[in-house]
This record gives C-alpha cells, sequence and structure tokens, in this order.
C-alpha cells in the first residue's frame, strides 16, 4: 500500500494533505508505521518490527494494522491506485 | 514602473464578520516594493472600521450606494478626484462593479484607471447564467434558474426540473440550503425582502466547498491563482480560517476559465469538489476576495499586481506559492475617539 505522494509527515505525527488541507495528528506508533509506509514496507516487515518493539503479539498487531490501514483509506490518504 | 507614488481607492472598508475585502486588498498594496501608496477610502456608513485604520486608510470619503444612481456616484469620483488626484480605483463589492464598469471610461478620460471585466463578462457570470456560463466556457456548473415568484419554485419542484435539497441564493450575497418547499418559502422571503429578485434556485452539489482567488489580465492570461479551502466557516459562511492547497486541477480550472472568458480583474471562484473529485462551479464573484491577503502570504500579491496593470505596467505571471499556507481571523475591539465618529458623520470626510 502506498501513500499519497505530496503527504507532509512531520516527526512530531502532524499529518498534512496539501490536496484537501486535512491535518491529523498521529501517535507514536501510528507515527512509526506511517514511516514505514512511505519507505515502502510491506506489512509482514512492519509486523515483525512492532512485534519485536512492542509487547504485542502477531494476531492482535494485524488487527489493528488492517484497521488503521483501513483508517488511512477512509481519509483518503493513500495513492489513488491503491484504494 | 512608471510611477512610484499612488492614489489610489478602495472600498468595501467593512472589516466586520461578514468583511468586505477592502483592508486585505490594501494590505497587499501597502507591501508593494514597486511603489509607494496614498489610499483613499470609500466608505459607505460611518461604523465601517476601516475609516478608523489609520495604518491603513490615509482619508476617507463618504460615497453615496450605486442604486442611489451611477450620476451620484461619478459626482462624488468627481469631488474627491479634485482634492485627491485619484490615480486608481478599486471598486471591492459585487453591487458597485456594474456602476464602475459603467463609469470606467469616464474615469480612464480624467486619468483615473481601473481593472474591472467588460460588461459581457461581468454580466454571463450572473448566478442566474451558469447553466449557460457553463455550456459556453466547457465547466461543470450546477442547474440554477433565476425565479420572482415562490409559485416559480413550486412549478419547478412539480416539473421535477429541480429536486430537494436545493440552494436559495440572493442575487448578491446570501446563501441558503432548503430541505423541501417550505424551507424554500422561508428563504425565498428573506432573501427577496434584503436583497431583491430575481431569487435563484440553484441545484445542490454534495462535497467539500473550495475556493480559487486568481487575476486576469483581459488577453486570456492568468497573472495568478491560489487555491485556499475554509477550515472555520461562520454562521454567515464566511471563511474565519483557511489553508492553501496543492491542488493543480483547481489551477487548471482556474487557468481555463480565465483563457476562456478572457477575463480581466480580480475573482474568485466557489467549487464545490464531489467525492468522484469532479470541480463543479457554483459562484463567480467578480472581485478579489476578502481573503486575497492569504494569497499575498503565500507569495502572490495579487493587489500590487493588480494597481500594476491598471497603470499599464507589463506583470510577469505568478508561478509558485506557499502551500499549507494559513489564514485565522480574529475580531479585535479598535478605540476611537468620538471627534473622529463626528467628523464622518456630518462631513462625509475622515
Amino acid at each position: 500500500m502506498k501513500l499519497k505522494k505530496n503527504l507532509a509527515i512531520s516527526e512530531t505525527g502532524f499529518v498534512f494533505d496539501p490536496s484537501t488541507g486535512d491535518s491529523y495528528t498521529l501517535n507514536t506508533t501510528g507515527l512509526e508505521i506511517i514511516q514505514m509506509l512511505r519507505e515502502g514496507k510491506n506489512p509482514e516487515i512492519i509486523t515483525r518490527k512492532m512485534t519485536k518493539t512492542y509487547d504485542v503479539d502477531a494476531n492482535t498487531f494485524e488487527r489493528y494494522y488492517y484497521d488503521f490501514i483501513g483508517m488511512l483509506k477512509q481519509m483518503q490518504l493513500v495513492a489513488p491506485d491503491e484504494e | 514602473m512608471k510611477n512610484n507614488k499612488l492614489t489610489i481607492a478602495i472600498s468595501g472598508l467593512n472589516n466586520v464578520d461578514s468583511p468586505g475585502p477592502g483592508i486585505p486588498v490594501i494590505r497587499g498594496i501597502r507591501e508593494s516594493k514597486l511603489f509607494e501608496s496614498r489610499i483613499i477610502g470609500l466608505a459607505y456608513e460611518n461604523l465601517e472600521p476601516g475609516p478608523y485604520m489609520h495604518e491603513f486608510v490615509d482619508k476617507t470619503y463618504k460615497v453615496p450606494y450605486p442604486s442611489e444612481g451611477v450620476e451620484q456616484v461619478m459626482e462624488r469620483i468627481e469631488y474627491i478626484h479634485e482634492l485627491e488626484s485619484v490615480d486608481v480605483i478599486i471598486p471591492n463589492f459585487d453591487s458597485e462593479i456594474y456602476a464602475f464598469i459603467r463609469l470606467a471610461d469616464r474615469l480612464n478620460r480624467m486619468g483615473i484607471r481601473t481593472f474591472l471585466p467588460t460588461l459581457k463578462q461581468f454580466e454571463e457570470r450572473h448566478k442566474s447564467n451558469l447553466p449557460q456560463f457553463g455550456k459556453t466556457h466547457g465547466v461543470k456548473v450546477p442547474q440554477s434558474v433565476a425565479v420572482t415568484s415562490f409559485e416559480e419554485i413550486e412549478d419547478l419542484k412539480r416539473d421535477e426540473k429541480i429536486g430537494f435539497p436545493l440552494m436559495v441564493k440572493g442575487k448578491f450575497y446570501d446563501a441558503y440550503k432548503a430541505q423541501n418547499l417550505e424551507q424554500a418559502f422561508i428563504y425565498f422571503n428573506r432573501i427577496s425582502a434584503r436583497w431583491g429578485l430575481p431569487v435563484v434556485i440553484q441545484e445542490f452539489i454534495k462535497g467539500t466547498e473550495v475556493n480559487v482567488v486568481a487575476l486576469g489580465d483581459g488577453n486570456g492570461q492568468t497573472i495568478g491563482a491560489v487555491p485556499m479551502r475554509k477550515q472555520y466557516i461562520t454562521d454567515k459562511g464566511k471563511a474565519w480560517g483557511g489553508i492553501t492547497l496543492d491542488e493543480p486541477s483547481m489551477l487548471d480550472f482556474a487557468r481555463h476559465l480565465i483563457s476562456s472568458t478572457k477575463w480581466r480583474g480580480g475573482i474568485e471562484l466557489e467549487l464545490i469538489r464531489t467525492p468522484d473529485n469532479e470541480l463543479y462551479m457554483i459562484e463567480i464573484n467578480p472581485r478579489l476576495p476578502a481573503w486575497v491577503y492569504l494569497a499575498v502570504a503565500a507569495g502572490q500579491n495579487l493587489p500590487e499586481a493588480m494597481v500594476l496593470l491598471a497603470t499599464g505596467n507589463d506583470v510577469l505571471p505568478f508561478t509558485d506559492y506557499e502551500i499549507g499556507k494559513m489564514f485565522i481571523r480574529y475580531s479585535f475591539d479598535m478605540i476611537c475617539d468620538l471627534s473622529e465618529f463626528e467628523k464622518l458623520s456630518t462631513l462625509g470626510e475622515l
């Protein structure tokens, strides 16, 4: 899944979509996931990294991960051909 | 630049909760590094804040409402010109643009420049003419019908020419969304009592409202254009906060329209972006909007460019602007002396 190209993501977790003017605030785990998505990492790599860093098993994380991806799609933050 | 000190007369000084564009236009002009300016305010009411904002307005004259007649306006401008040697006039209200278009040649002969749309451009973009305008210039517009009685709205509904919800709009200002005939009746009466007839009935387009401020050179070239989305809207539908967008489709839309109409002067496009990313034009305002200072702050000083064009200078088109630049309006209690209010009320000058 690819994020919209022109999305501005700051280190503080502030996300700005310059095509709509909408802005969002991410918590630290959300920011980590978004940064990995931007680097082109696939869900398997992201799951491995997050389960290694945090006290969460792969099944639980995946559930949260796909919820989060659904939210990104709903907010139209993913590249159009990926929606 | 031919003349580096210009006397510029500007209206729209009602910097209130539904502000006129006068003060934001002046802010842009004041920031010019190409010319100095003496600003002459043209005020309609004694309590417009602009005349008392001396850092922006050097001298103010009361002027008659255009509805009192073009000759009355002209007479007052002649008086002001005699005292002030006005170089440029920038009218900022929709309701006065028509009068100044009609006066433009006479003003020009007096040495007063304007930079306004032609009468044809002004007339064809009226809300009631939108369907034809859309066809002529190849842009999507909502179905719009000008009505002079409530019965006509009932006919439109019965003949299924327009459905609910629909927008009820004044010919110059005001717009309400009506969910049914009862609401349409209330809004029709409210708007016709305030702004007269006709009232415009417009198809409601679902989506996000976005706006573009632009300046056309009159030959089809866009001198500048900045797209914006309102982030906070007042109960009067005015932007209290907004942000510049990175939206090439909106810029293409504005450039196409200015090229097709050969628009001359400032313009504000009110657009709806549908969930399918289609742009519908719901209104064209034939002047710079009250949020024009956002464009100045983002790197396109459109008021300055307009003055340069009015005074016969070549202006290169802007190629860039800062994305994500925001404005937030605020209210501020300005303290004024009674003597100033007295002066403007009794002498018509301040």
